[in-house]
């Protein structure tokens, strides 16, 4: 028996061209008995996400295997104006390495993202509950969950944020701890800002206040948000009591300078400020960071930091792979022996595989 | 510290389990070694290193896990291993000869107050901690290690806590020594230490100092206090039992 893979990624196909070819989770189960049925696949699972579409199938003949999974990938594109170089295809050990790489987050548009092993589960667990898994197929996929497992919590691949969202997220609590307790002010109604905020608040941060040139466009985003809008010229007011400022202005100078700031932590007593600085003109006088207590991150200090995360865990890779590595040949031999043996020493099915996925 | 510069740090139970291990090696040493003498094995200058490394472990113990500060053992090893040094260097481990009878509060006075020492050495562990963390934070130059340390609000929260505790053995400790009575150069440094602590947290508790000075002012009172109970205990022959 061998294990085959036929797909498509964002490594080779632009987003138009993978959503033809994406099974949504409604059409899942009647997608994989029409695999299931086919020609040479005696296993299958179909993994389709935003950023792939996967088939992985156990087979006797792989030739005809591939044939078949080629088949039902090409009938499920509305339109046939695709070059055949979108997809890939490989056969066992390659097909094995690969979704080890894939469950790992390697193969990931964000290199090391963690969203990619439960989405795996999930389309495994409903192969396995519609019957399509047997002894193969069970067993690569909770190897591959144990692989998954062991690159993350042996490696650097998921350490520090990516996104300018994420390192302000990181950089908060790792001023504040938990963010439960936090105020947080946003100067200026820019997307970033916004989206930082956003992220700020599914945190759990305790409050936010809005206060934007027009208040209108306040009243409206902190109505969204939850928070409470502020006239522009009252802004000041909050600072007392806040522990994160988002400056998102369009002001062509910087309206939070030293002199002004100065006065008020003496009055905070040192209660630290977090102030993220994303517009551009900067909203915030650089030397605000100089006062105790102030942690001040303009735009660029964060994506640098975001893309220092992402240079950590790049140096992770050789690490990352040597260990897929040693699967890939344990569960290669596996397969070997699996094919040397004769068939009534082979024992029955495993029992419904979706039972034991293991917890990330 | 090395696997921390070197980016290849690994949190694991392997290292928390070394410190266990290391922890009741000493347990057993000092148990030992005080059964066979009949008091608390803090008769010469290497048990009072030995002594105090052991609390200093103890405490991290106690407090490390509770306050999700697991990176305190990396800390706090470089620290147990200098006073395990400090111990070695006072070999010849000669048992300085007894005056007089075990005395109970002489004891209680020796015991508590090293173990007040230690508390002050986590202190000291957890604003250097603090200090790291928060460099990181203004310069903007996060390595490894930024993201392994605990967030500075925390660490304020440690450092404040384990000096509130080491006031308090230390209070315990100069009374039971006021209760026997001993040598002045020990009265005057021991109040001189307890003095130091009290300043230090009615500025913290006034809010008169940010929590980052705090920080360096746990740091240099521990290694005052540390070079001078080095130079006191090797001129005080009265602070043997």
């Amino acid at each position: 028996m061998n294990v085959i893979c036929l797909g498509l990624s964002h490594h080779t196909a632009s987003v138009e061209l993978r959503e033809k070819f994406a099974v949504a989770d409604s059409d899942l189960e009647s997608a994989a008995d029409r695999l299931g049925a086919m020609d040479g696949v005696s296993e299958s699972v179909i993994i389709s996400t935003c950023n792939r579409v996967e088939l992985y199938a156990a087979t006797d003949d792989s030739g005809r295997g591939f044939e078949s999974l080629g088949r039902f990938l090409g009938g499920r594109a509305q339109e046939h104006n695709y070059n055949a170089h979108i997809f890939y295809q490989y056969d066992s050990p390659h097909s094995i390495r690969h979704l080890f790489r894939v469950v790992s987050g390697l193969e990931s548009m964000v290199l090391g993202e963690t969203e990619i092993l439960g989405q795996v589960k999930k389309a495994y667990a409903a192969a396995s509950s519609g019957g399509r898994t047997a002894r193969h197929l069970n067993k690569l996929f909770q190897r591959s969950f144990n692989v998954a497992k062991e690159v993350r919590t042996n490696t650097n691949i998921t350490r520090g944020p990516v996104s300018v969202g994420s390192v302000a997220v990181d950089l908060a609590e790792k001023i504040f701890g938990r963010l439960g307790s936090c105020k947080v002010m946003i100067l200026g109604a820019g997307e970033t800002g916004e989206i930082t905020a956003r992220t700020l608040l599914s945190r759990g941060v305790k409050s936010l206040f809005v206060s934007n040139r027009s208040y209108e466009r306040a009243a409206k985003l902190a109505g969204e948000m939850g928070g409470e809008a502020i006239h522009f010229g009252e802004w000041e007011k909050p600072l007392l009591d806040i522990d994160i400022l988002i400056g998102s202005t369009a002001a062509p100078h910087p309206v939070l300078t030293r002199e002004k700031l100065g006065p008020v932590m003496k009055q905070r007593k040192s209660r630290p400020l977090f102030v993220i600085d994303l517009a551009v003109p900067r909203d915030v006088e650089p030397a605000v960071n100089d006062l105790d207590g102030v942690y001040l991150y303009d735009i660029d200090s964060l994506q640098a930091i975001a893309q220092q995360s992402m240079e950590i865990r790049r140096k992770e890779l050789a690490v990352c792979e040597q260990m897929i590595e040693r699967h890939v040949n344990e569960f290669s031999s596996w397969l070997t022996n699996e094919r040397s043996r004769p068939a009534e020493a082979i024992p029955p099915l495993m029992e419904p595989a979706h039972c034991r996925i293991p917890e990330s | 510290m090395y696997a921390l510069g070197a980016r290849s740090y690994r949190t694991s139970g392997f290292n928390f389990m070394a410190i266990l291990l290391g922890f009741l090696f000493q347990t057993g040493f000092l148990f030992s070694r005080g059964h066979a003498q009949g008091r608390c094995p803090l008769t010469n200058l290497f048990e009072v290193f030995i002594f105090l490394s052991w609390s200093v472990v103890g405490i991290y113990l106690v407090i490390g896990s509770s306050y999700r500060l697991s990176l305190m053992g990396v800390f706090t090893s470089p620290l147990v291993f200098l006073l395990q040094v400090f111990a070695l260097l006072a070999l010849p481990d000669t048992a300085s000869p007894l005056k007089s009878h075990p005395k109970p509060w002489l004891e209680l006075h020796a015991a508590v107050s090293i173990i007040a020492y230690g508390a002050f050495a986590l202190a000291g562990v957890a604003g250097a901690m603090y200090l790291a963390q928060e460099r990181q934070l203004k310069t903007h130059q996060l390595r490894t290690i930024f993201f392994y340390l605990p967030p500075i609000a925390d660490l304020a929260v440690a450092i404040k806590r384990l000096l509130w505790t080491g006031f308090a053995l230390l209070t315990v400790g100069l009374i039971s020594g006021f209760m026997v009575g001993f040598d002045v150069r020990q009265v005057v440094w021991g109040v001189g230490v307890w003095v130091v602590y009290g300043v230090i947290l009615q500025v913290e508790k006034l809010k008169k100092v940010s929590p980052r000075r705090v920080a360096v002012l746990a740091v240099a009172a521990f290694s005052l206090t540390l070079t001078t109970l080095w130079g006191l205990t090797f001129l005080s022959a009265g602070g043997r039992f």
